[in-house]
């Protein structure tokens, strides 16, 4: 009888089994939710893990696992817990888990501490309320804590895995091969670049808005290797596609794209704090710091043929350091600098530099969307301007640590923006730079008292009109300052088959709640 | 009077009746000429980055209807005119070829030389060394080569350094082809009786190994040395195909159909076509020259 019983369930089972198989470039770096501040790592643990708010389909704030929350100051956060909620290994989900995941993810070893920036405390008021004590007014509160994911005390605890594993000494921890959240897909394996299998929670508090049971994520590193996994129909949905192959896919009449573009601006970095380039032939001076030379250079940039050549036309081409679906971000101040190398030459002649000078460029070639390519098409730009640049590309992974000890005078770089409001760029990139949260990403050492003001004050200000022209008035001093080049904003189309729906999200990162496949 | 005599000696008798080895050698010389001319003839200077056009790049070949005349075999992603980079590339690729080949020769010849010459342990520990390295295949010991030394290098000077040790790394993965075959003629050489005599009048190991052994020796290495010409572009070619190889600045034929290879599927065929027809039109004339001078300096096929 029971083995009957078990042949009809393994029949019955297939049925309502649908499989959604993503494939995309990188692996998961790890499953410890508060380790790594990394664009994969996120898109896959938020798979199974939750925190207190999320984004809907349409990016507003919508309650996560805190149904719902009151102002009780400018300093206090209350946040009400949603009820009969249970993680992956049955236990409940109460407000100790809270107060411990905060503990937990402000841990120096995790990169993940700017989710929970500005809040100094967690306190428990009963079992399904907590207060969250904050430093000062905290405007972006709601959107900040949607990467703060909640983590189960006991679950913790049990495996000695109270602690954020430490990376960069590759420690390996529970929590770092074992998932336990609350989310609505539970993390059956993962085989390090090879796949990582999922399978749907039946215990889930929420509704899927899809029918997809199991997913199954592949990561690919060739492009061409990537690309053809999706035309011979071994997987469903193909993110991180390589430019070029974009107009032939459209053309496929198995398959679908889904346009749309991350909120990504990919940017030139220059080091305006040496007195003297590290890697140039200026000696005794620094030309960076001067603005005709900052200026000559991102006018010598034909922005509109990277655009069309380089990029296929997948990109938006970027005068201000945020892309369109930031906050902040409006068509009447991302002016994009006029192409124009003769007045570049021009510019540089009266800062001293008549024949030009000779800069190393520093460029990751396996990160953003033609990074090495989009170097060399500046390589030969800038030489039309009489500027010799010598192009040193290598892996993210040698290029991030060469950034962070600013062994740089000039580097690529692109900054998303997790929190889809521009404060988190001018505070991570333009901020003069501190131990903390502040200046976090100022590689090039920027330092301008005026914008230190006001993004200090954006960090805190209420009013929302107040703020937004602040916002504006930051983008626009960086803008006219030249302290970046920006290049451009990217796109990032997904191709799926046909049978695929899923909803376009602009973090890049597809969620399986959202897809139905046919 | 001297060209008549070399126009009858053996092997021009034998290059004559051969057209495969004249077309060989005609190719072959278009090659030399183009690398060596590249930066006179060529239409455009494709390391100069200042001569690039980003808004050219993509342009197919001159007899497609998009094309432009003055990039006869179309531009790759950069605006890069493909006919004068494959000139440019072929002078890496050859240069980078004979480099490697003579180092390796040098290596290979002396040490064999060695090996033959004063037997022993000298010749027990050369030999084991080499047994060992051609269990590996050559590419894998380039790479290895090619690695270490991209980790001990500065990082900044990559781009610099990167065709010497190229050469370094190919002619190191070769040396033993030479080695062994000058040991077995250095032994058979070594008990005949010139040597011997040479060894009575009591010149020294050193002088006789170089004065009396080494002519005897070299008919074979150069066989060897251009069979291996080949083999060493194709090494070079593959490892800048799996990008260790020039910098993508300075492209040798290898990069230059990497970077191609990236287009195929959005049908710009041109870039990695062209430059790997005159890959395999570059090698196939080298090995069919070396070919025939195998042969031609064979006694048992005369």
């Amino acid at each position: 009888m029971r083995l009957l019983a078990a042949i009809l369930a393994l029949m019955v089972a297939p049925a309502y089994a649908v499989t959604l198989k993503w494939a995309a470039q990188n692996d998961i770096l790890t499953m410890d939710p508060h380790s790594q501040n990394h664009a994969t790592t996120h898109a896959i643990m938020q798979y199974a893990y939750e925190g207190l708010t999320r984004y809907s389909k349409d990016y507003q704030i919508e309650p996560c696992l805190a149904t719902s929350w009151d102002k009780v100051s400018e300093t206090q956060y209350r946040f009400h817990l949603r009820k009969n909620v249970k993680f992956h290994d049955g236990s409940p989900f109460t407000a100790d888990d809270v107060v411990f995941s905060f503990g937990r993810i402000k841990q120096p070893q995790g990169t993940n501490q700017i989710y929970v920036a500005g809040i100094k405390e967690v306190k428990k008021v009963d079992d399904t309320t907590v207060d969250l004590m904050l430093e000062g007014p905290h405007p972006l509160l709601l959107k900040n804590i949607v990467d703060f994911r909640i983590m189960s005390k006991s679950w913790s605890e049990k495996n000695r895995s109270q602690n954020i594993q430490d990376y960069s000494k590759q420690e390996e921890t529970y929590a770092s091969r074992n998932t336990n959240g609350t989310g609505p897909y539970l993390i059956k394996g993962w085989e390090p670049d090879k796949r990582i299998v999922m399978a749907v929670n039946k215990e889930w508090w929420g509704k899927l808005d899809g029918n997809i049971t199991d997913v199954i994520y592949t990561p690919i590193k060739s492009d061409a290797t990537r690309v053809s996994a999706l035309l011979s129909g071994e997987v469903d949905l193909v993110t991180d596609l390589p430019t070029q192959d974009v107009e032939r896919l459209r053309k496929e009449p198995a398959l679908k794209i889904l346009d749309g573009h991350e909120v990504r601006t990919i940017f030139i970095g220059l080091d305006q704090h040496n007195d003297e380039l590290k890697y140039a032939n200026v000696k005794g001076k620094n030309p960076f710091k001067d603005l005709r030379v900052r200026k000559a250079l991102n006018m010598a940039i034909d922005r509109e043929a990277i655009r069309k050549v380089t990029m296929r036309g997948l990109s938006i081409p970027a005068g201000i350091m945020i892309a369109p679906g930031v906050h902040g971000h409006s068509k009447d101040i991302d002016i994009v600098p006029k192409f124009d190398p003769a007045a570049a030459k021009k510019l540089l002649a009266e800062a001293g530099y008549p024949d030009g000078f000779e800069f190393t460029l520093d460029c990751p070639n396996n990160r953003y969307v033609n990074d090495e390519k989009i170097c060399q098409a500046l390589v030969s730009m800038w030489a039309k301007a009489g500027v010799r640049v010598k192009l040193n590309a290598m892996q993210f992974a040698t290029y991030i640590p060469k950034l962070l000890n600013f062994d740089t005078s000039a580097y690529m770089l692109g900054w998303g923006v997790p929190t889809f409001d521009g404060l988190y760029t001018l505070q991570s990139l333009v901020h003069t730079k501190t131990k903390g949260a502040d200046g976090s990403f100022n590689q090039g050492r920027i330092s301008d008292k005026k914008l230190d003001e006001i993004i200090d004050q954006l960090k805190i200000e209420t009013d929302t009109n107040k703020r937004d022209a602040l916002l504006k008035q930051g983008l626009e001093i960086t803008r006219d300052q030249a302290y970046y080049v920006p290049l451009h904003h990217q796109m990032r189309p997904w191709a799926m088959k046909k049978g695929v729906t899923i909803v376009y999200s602009l973090d890049d990162r597809p969620q399986a709640r959202f897809a139905t496949v046919k | 009077m001297i060209l008549r005599r070399l126009w009858e000696h053996d092997l021009a008798w034998s290059f004559r009746r051969s057209p495969v080895t004249i077309v060989a050698t005609a190719l072959t010389l278009i090659w030399v000429g183009a690398a060596l001319l590249a930066p006179w003839v060529s239409p455009q200077d494709p390391f100069d980055m200042a001569s690039l056009n980003l808004s050219d790049a993509f342009t197919p070949p001159a007899w497609d209807e998009k094309g432009i005349g003055r990039y006869p075999l179309g531009t790759d992603n950069q605006g890069r005119d493909i006919l004068s980079t494959i000139m440019h590339g072929a002078r890496i690729s050859l240069g980078v070829g004979l480099a490697a080949v003579l180092f390796a020769l040098v290596l290979g010849v002396s040490l064999g030389l060695l090996a033959g010459y004063l037997g022993g342990r000298v010749e027990a520990i050369i030999m084991r060394i080499a047994d060992v390295q051609l269990s590996f295949p050559a590419i894998l010991i380039a790479l290895l080569i090619d690695g270490v030394a991209r980790v001990a290098l500065p990082g900044d000077r990559h781009d610099e350094l990167a065709i010497p040790v190229l050469v370094l790394a190919i002619g190191f993965a070769g040396w033993v082809q030479y080695a062994r075959t000058v040991r077995g003629s250095t032994m058979v050489e070594k008990s005949k009786e010139y040597v011997q005599a040479a060894r009575v009048i009591g010149r020294r190991p050193l002088a006789i190994m170089l004065s009396h052994v080494l002519p005897n020796v070299m008919g074979p290495v150069l066989v060897i040395a251009t069979i291996h010409i080949a083999t060493a572009i194709i090494t070079e070619a593959t490892l800048s195909f799996l990008g260790v190889g020039v910098p993508a600045t300075r492209p040798s034929l290898g990069t230059l159909i990497r970077i191609g290879n990236e287009f195929l599927y959005s049908g710009e065929w041109w870039i990695t076509l062209f430059p790997g027809i005159a890959l395999v039109v570059l090698v196939l004339s080298v090995n069919l020259l070396g070919d025939w001078l195998r042969d031609a300096l064979n006694p048992k096929l005369r």
